[in-house]
């Protein structure tokens, strides 16, 4: 159906991916781990597509209504994900520096 | 078009988006280029998802108009409420929002799978992997689906945050856990082309149905126990659920990018849950079995053999900030109750303005969430170089003039370094208690949710200001103001 491949393959692809999570993941700061588990939350928004391709198979009513749940959940889940992680990572932001009356410590 | 370049169109898209989330997540190591690498990831699922629906209409056969009303209308529906909850949520509330699309991810994820195998139960693609795979993917994704909704209930004051005792406790546990593994095994060994058991396809679906219903059960009952205070470490954990149910969904479905990203999330969603539990000192086990966090309110009196408590005047509190060089302050969860970001913020801005160097201390679980104090002080706009985490501001205690601790407790409590029979024994903490003098606001004597008297409290460098957090602050910034 949709781009199929084998069994062993997939399960390459599986534990890869997960290597690679743990990689980039192990590198954020603290300060960026809320966002970055709304961001991560928002990734497993892909679960929609599955949702859309089991909306291309049902051909009765059980399966629509199946079908339309999980494209509805996964919408949203993708959809709020990124927007709730866009707000939070856009009050990240610089302010301009203040005068400081005692310069030479960090700012 | 034939459906080999299809196919082939698909996967390179897959690969595309993959590499867009990939690369999202890395950008997100820095302030500076987060909000880049969440709008890369965006942007890599808004082509996977438009390509798979191109691809779906494309294919031979075409998308009937069922499915083609389903998926736009089921995207519009569920866009709009994701869009408008995104929008409208106050930044303290975000954690339960997180929980919530955890929550629907985790669902959408069990039903493709429910879906999947009613869908090729009884014909040749019913083989054992897919039969595992399905059992794996209505598992995880409706216990997280439960799991989450408890979650958030909880952290949205819907459901008592004090852990709920169920009845039957683990013997409930094992009940269930026996249900489903004996569901699974019905599955499993009635799959294939030659079953071990030659069932008919009603009663596997039925099994199917058994497991789904004990698995959601225990969603329920697995977070209820758990105390208010340590959700964060389950919505982190259960996010890293949610991904490994949507890459089951991805074996399902034979679908590579349900694989990678699926894949992705499980392993961010493990790391934070670890990186949480360490911060806090606690196995990950030991929350799981619950009933230690209290949460809020755990009102409990300190007792007296700890030595005096000195209470210091907003006056006298005030006169100390204003003609400091260096203050560090100190946010915690009662800062993050009490929604004191704006007013600690403008203290800092009143505290500048004077010639004070203001710094932030942000111990790795302050808040609810990781990084949660952060984001609730980005929101108020303090500046994030002013930010520092725990390893950078320690070694500046002992050269702060006043440490201003609000609403923080167990993370400042020094017993952690010094008395190994204590339970926070170990804990990685903030050594406020190096500073030349510490200010702590703070609404009585209660305890923090580990439950054990803070020693910083009565050291006589400490004074304390017994007000709530936002109020405390709003007096501080008021009499700072009239020196």
């Amino acid at each position: 159906m949709n781009g199929e491949i084998s069994l062993l393959g997939s399960l390459v692809i599986f534990v890869l991916a997960i290597l690679v999570g743990f990689e980039v993941i192990s590198k954020v700061p603290a300060t960026l781990h809320t966002p970055l588990m709304s961001g991560a939350n928002s990734i497993h928004g892909i679960v929609l597509i599955g949702g859309m391709i089991i909306a291309a198979t049902a051909s009765d009513l059980l399966g629509y209504l199946l079908a339309a749940i999980a494209v509805v959940f996964g919408a949203m889940n993708v959809v709020g994900g990124y927007v709730v992680t866009d707000r939070m990572l856009q009050m990240f932001r610089k302010r301009p520096a203040t005068p400081k009356a005692d310069p030479g410590k960090e700012a | 078009m034939s459906s080999e370049t299809l196919d082939s169109i698909v996967i390179l898209v897959g690969v595309l988006a993959a590499s867009c989330f990939v690369i999202g997540l890395h950008y997100m190591n820095s302030p500076a280029t987060a909000r880049t690498g969440n709008r890369i990831s965006a942007a890599g699922m808004s082509v996977a998802v438009v390509v798979t629906f191109l691809a779906l209409v494309a294919r031979e056969g075409g998308l009937s108009s069922e499915g083609l009303i389903i998926i736009v209308g089921g995207f519009l529906v569920g866009g709009a409420a994701g869009l408008f909850l995104a929008l409208r949520v106050a930044m303290t509330a975000m954690p339960q929002l997180v929980s919530l699309f955890n929550a629907v991810g985790g669902g959408a994820a069990a039903l493709v799978a429910l879906f999947d195998y009613g869908h090729v139960v009884g014909t040749p693609e019913e083989d054992v992997s897919t039969a595992i795979f399905v059992v794996l993917g209505v598992v995880i994704g409706s216990v997280t689906f439960a799991g989450s909704l408890i979650a958030s209930g909880k952290l949205q004051g819907l459901i008592s945050g004090k852990p709920i005792a169920i009845p039957g406790g683990q013997v409930t546990t094992a009940v269930l856990g026996i249900v489903a593994i004996a569901g699974t095994l019905v599955l499993v060994l009635g799959a294939g082309e030659s079953p071990i058991l030659d069932l008919s396809s009603e009663v596997k679906i039925l099994a199917l149905l058994v497991i789904f219903a004990a698995s959601l059960t225990f969603g329920v009952t697995m977070v209820l126990p758990i105390g208010g205070a340590d959700m964060p470490v389950v919505i982190s954990l259960l996010n890293s659920f949610t991904g490994t149910a949507a890459a089951m969904s991805g074996f399902v479905l034979e679908s590579p990018l349900l694989i990678i990203a699926g894949a992705l999330v499980g392993a961010a969603g493990g790391i934070l849950t670890k990186l949480m539990a360490d911060a806090m000192n606690r196995s990950l086990l030991n929350i799981m079995v619950g009933g230690f966090g209290g949460g809020e309110g755990t009102q409990a009196a300190m007792a007296s053999e700890g030595g005096t408590v000195r209470e210091v005047g907003v006056d006298d509190a005030a006169i100390q900030l204003a003609y400091a060089q260096n203050v560090i302050v100190v946010p915690g969860y009662g800062l993050a109750v009490a929604q004191a970001q704006h007013a600690v913020r403008e203290l800092g801005d009143i505290l500048e303005a004077r010639g004070v160097n203001v710094s932030y201390a942000i111990h790795p679980v302050a808040g609810r969430m990781p990084g949660h104090m952060n984001v609730l002080l980005a929101e108020a706009n303090v500046p994030y170089p002013q930010l520092k985490e725990m390893e950078d501001i320690n070694p500046e205690f002992p050269r702060c003039d006043v440490a201003l601790v609000i609403g923080a407790n167990d993370v400042t409590n020094p017993v952690a370094r010094t008395d190994p029979s204590s339970p926070i024994y170990g804990m990685p903490i903030l050594d406020v208690d190096e500073a030349k003098s510490i200010i702590v606001i703070k609404r009585s004597m209660g305890r923090g949710y580990a439950g054990i008297d803070n020693t910083l409290y009565t050291n006589p460098k400490t004074g304390m200001l017994f007000a709530d957090a936002k109020h405390g602050l709003e007096e501080l910034i008021g009499a700072v103001k009239a020196l």
